[in-house]
């Protein structure tokens, strides 16, 4: 009788390759590359921007000049040549309406399971989609705009309501606040842009979803979402992103105002194309995000599923200024083969009885290196501020990382500041032990990863919950025997 | 049904089963007893095939079909069931929910049709009512926190949901008072039917009272050494397994 071994590492279920890779071929009007005065007026003169704006990107440029990429994220990747980005391209017909949007664009989305009519329809989803820099499509617009709300392209924004962008872009992020956000600030193409006036309850989520196309362009998108007295909002954001083998950079920034009594919930799904399993050709993933709880008793929740990116950089924020103001955090964060992550979140408490809650569940499989950097500061004039935070960490395999850099500032002795940390390894017992009761080794893993992030999940919309499952089980699982 | 003919196997390149000759018919209850480290956790690892150990020599068959070559959840599949020494927690997973999915994977996998969320609902209820375990106990993560009756409990729950042909339990009676051991000992007599087998291993002799066997094997370093009927149980309870192995007598109950 011959020998057997019952011995299958871990490792052979966490690859998968990527499944959203293709490419559409759209003719680019693309800007030449590299970055100057000149290609800052090329871009808004092409968007037809008001004087204010321009002067606001030079004032931008002028300040990233001076500075230096920032070097204390625990990433690693090789110097990126600024003047080798393209910063401006959009697709060559200016569609109008969802029937001229080119049938190419149209074909991507329904590869990604976004058949925008139907699906957003049924979903009861707006979707202000944004292909490479320039929208190509808002829906509901109408139903939305008999209550007020605006939802719309960035650049529609500044054409239809640039008092608005005047008074709120970069109020939260300011233009030098960064060395990506200044380049964002100075370069930005488009975007989303969403206003809910006082006491309006945003009928239905407001989504956009984000994709990356034209080879070598740095996408520089610009969020701004303002939530005014007493409304409430809910967000989503989602992308995913072709094959490519050449790294882009993609440096977003998002903004939130809640003023007083508002409430914003912000959902991210990102999927960015990861690169192989060399990590050649992934996304360079370096987005700040920050929130505002500007009046009394607002809220700002995060909640996100990173699973995509070669480099995730990224620490949604919140400013805790109003009394009593609530900011959330809920984070999952997938690495595998040789992507790297730093993500986490800022919670700065300003306003009396803040409270902040910050739960981060990092997987890192392969070689992957994930981790949770996460700052709360508790200002002197924070009476009575508490903060929760709870950061767990799993591994699957042994050559990947998990890293915890918690920073805790507190200069007001009422504040109670909760940390909790753990890190463990999926266990090849709790494999076996569902592999004992019939499920799959795919299936296996899936049921323990998620019960690993269901706190996270259990905040993201239940649409949003389904996908974020599949991505998450599209990342980990793998050719299984 | 189960046909163990000169089973070896190895751990770490240590030579841990020597050769295991065992044959359960249907619905007959083997007991394996023995010493600590004889080989007992073993046995039932690799016939339920978790990783880690190496066959080196030797063939199982359940029902005249090779038990060896198939993946673990295709043994659980064809009926295998066991039921742990140490259950697994696996948090945030709701125990129905998991439950639902071993169960529906189990049927998939027999052409028969999933359960919807009611049905299975309305199953694990009525399976969980003999066991005296809390309704609510459903509703919480897979032995997430469950105390060690609890625990093995909810194995023998999982056990009467999966109906298995082929019953391993190891060493269920460890840590439990008498009043669980009894729970759980009718949990599984009410399992007991002629097309189902049992294989309890236990290092005492006090759940063979409960749940009798129609043959006691020992096992001492990897091997069976003596075979016999529920007596025998009784005689090493006496005796110990000093008179068997040749040893000096190991610490009793
Ligand atoms: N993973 C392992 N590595 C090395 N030795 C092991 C391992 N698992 C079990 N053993 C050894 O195998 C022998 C039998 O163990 P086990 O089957 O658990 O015994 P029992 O269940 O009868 O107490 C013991 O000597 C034990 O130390
Ligand atoms: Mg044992």
């Amino acid at each position: 009788m011959k020998a057997k071994t019952q011995e299958e590492p871990v490792e052979k279920v966490t690859s998968e390759e990527y499944k959203y890779g293709f490419v559409t071929d759209i003719e680019a009007d693309s800007a030449p590359a590299g970055l100057n005065e000149d290609i800052i007026r090329f871009i808004s003169h092409k968007k037809k921007e008001p004087q204010f704006l321009l002067n606001w990107r030079l004032k931008a440029y002028g300040q990233w000049l001076k500075m230096k990429t920032p070097e204390w994220a625990f990433v690693q990747y090789p110097p990126i040549d600024y003047q080798d980005i393209v910063y401006y391209s959009a697709p060559k017909a200016g569609p109008k309406s969802l029937a001229e949007v080119d049938p190419e664009v149209l074909k991507t989305f329904e590869k990604l399971g976004v058949p925008m009519e139907e699906r957003a329809m049924l979903a009861g989803v707006a979707v202000d989609a944004v292909f490479d820099s320039v929208s190509v499509g808002t829906t509901f617009k109408k139903k939305l705009g008999e209550m007020g709300v605006i939802f719309c392209s960035f650049s529609e924004a500044v054409q239809e309501h640039p008092e608005l962008i005047e008074q709120y872009l970069g109020s939260v992020v300011p233009y030098n606040d960064n060395f990506y956000a200044t380049l964002n600030s100075a370069v930005f193409t488009d975007g989303s842009f969403c206003y809910i006036p006082k006491g309006v309850r945003c009928p239905m989520e407001l989504s956009t979803y984000f994709r990356i196309n034209a080879a070598k362009t740095g996408q520089f998108e610009r969020t701004l979402l303002i939530a005014d007295e007493g409304a409430y909002v809910s967000y989503l954001e989602g992308c995913t992103a072709p094959m490519r083998d050449e790294n882009q950079l993609h440096a977003a920034v998002v903004e939130l105002v809640a003023m007083k009594n508002a409430e914003i919930k912000y959902s991210t799904v990102q999927n960015w194309y990861p690169g192989d399993k060399e990590g050649k050709g992934g996304i360079y993933n370096f987005v700040t995000k920050r929130g505002a709880c500007r009046g009394e008793n607002s809220k700002i929740s995060w909640t996100q599923v990173e699973t995509g990116s070669a480099i995730t950089w990224k620490y949604p924020s919140c400013i805790l200024q109003g009394d009593n103001s609530v900011g959330e955090f809920y984070s999952v964060a997938v690495v595998n083969n040789m992507q790297q992550a730093d993500t986490g979140t800022k919670m700065i408490h300003l306003g009396k009885n803040t409270k902040s809650t910050i739960v981060s569940k990092g997987i890192s499989a392969g070689k992957g290196q994930n981790t949770y950097r996460g700052l709360v500061r508790i200002q002197p004039a924070a009476e009575n501020a508490h903060n929760f935070t709870q950061c767990d960490s799993l591994l699957m395999g042994d050559k990947c990382g998990a890293h915890t850099v918690p920073y805790i500032e507190v200069k007001n002795n009422s504040a109670k500041v909760g940390h909790e940390a753990s890190t463990s390894k999926i266990g090849e017992d709790q494999i076996f032990y569902c592999q004992q009761r019939g499920l799959s080794k795919e299936d296996a893993v899936n049921l323990i990863v998620n019960g690993f992030c269901k706190e996270v999940f259990r905040k993201l919309p239940m649409e949003f919950a389904v996908e974020a499952q599949k991505l998450l089980s599209v990342s980990l699982e793998g050719s299984v025997g | 049904m189960l046909v163990i003919k000169g089973l070896k196997a190895k751990v770490e390149d240590k030579q841990i089963l020597n050769g295991i000759d065992l044959e359960i018919r249907s619905g007959e209850v083997h007991a394996i007893m023995g010493p600590n480290g004889s080989g007992k956790s073993t046995l039932a690892h690799v016939l339920s095939g978790r990783p880690g150990y190496e066959i080196t020599g030797g063939e199982v068959t359940l029902d005249g079909k090779d038990l060896l070559s198939l993946s673990p959840e295709d043994r659980a599949r064809a009926g295998v069931f066991l039921a742990f020494q140490y259950p697994v927690e696996i948090p945030g997973v709701n125990n129905t929910y998991f439950l639902k999915a071993a169960l529906n994977a189990v049927r998939k996998s027999k052409g028969e049709e999933e359960l919807d969320a009611m049905d299975f609902l309305e199953l694990v209820k009525a399976k969980l009512k003999p066991l005296k375990m809390d309704e609510a106990m459903l509703q919480r993560a897979v032995n997430e926190g469950f105390s060690g009756g609890e625990k093995k409990k909810n194995e023998i729950l999982q056990m009467a949901v999966l109906e298995p042909k082929l019953g391993i339990l190891d060493e269920t009676d460890s840590g439990l008072d008498i009043d669980a051991l009894k729970v759980v000992a009718d949990g599984v007599n009410a399992l007991r039917s002629k097309n189902r087998s049992f294989l309890v291993v236990t290092h005492y002799q006090r759940l063979l009272d409960y749940i009798v066997p129609d043959q006691v094997h020992v096992l001492a370093k990897g091997k069976i050494i003596k075979t016999g009927g529920k007596e025998l149980a009784l005689e090493l309870e006496e005796k110990g397994y000093g008179w068997l192995t040749g040893e000096k007598e190991e610490a009793k109950r």
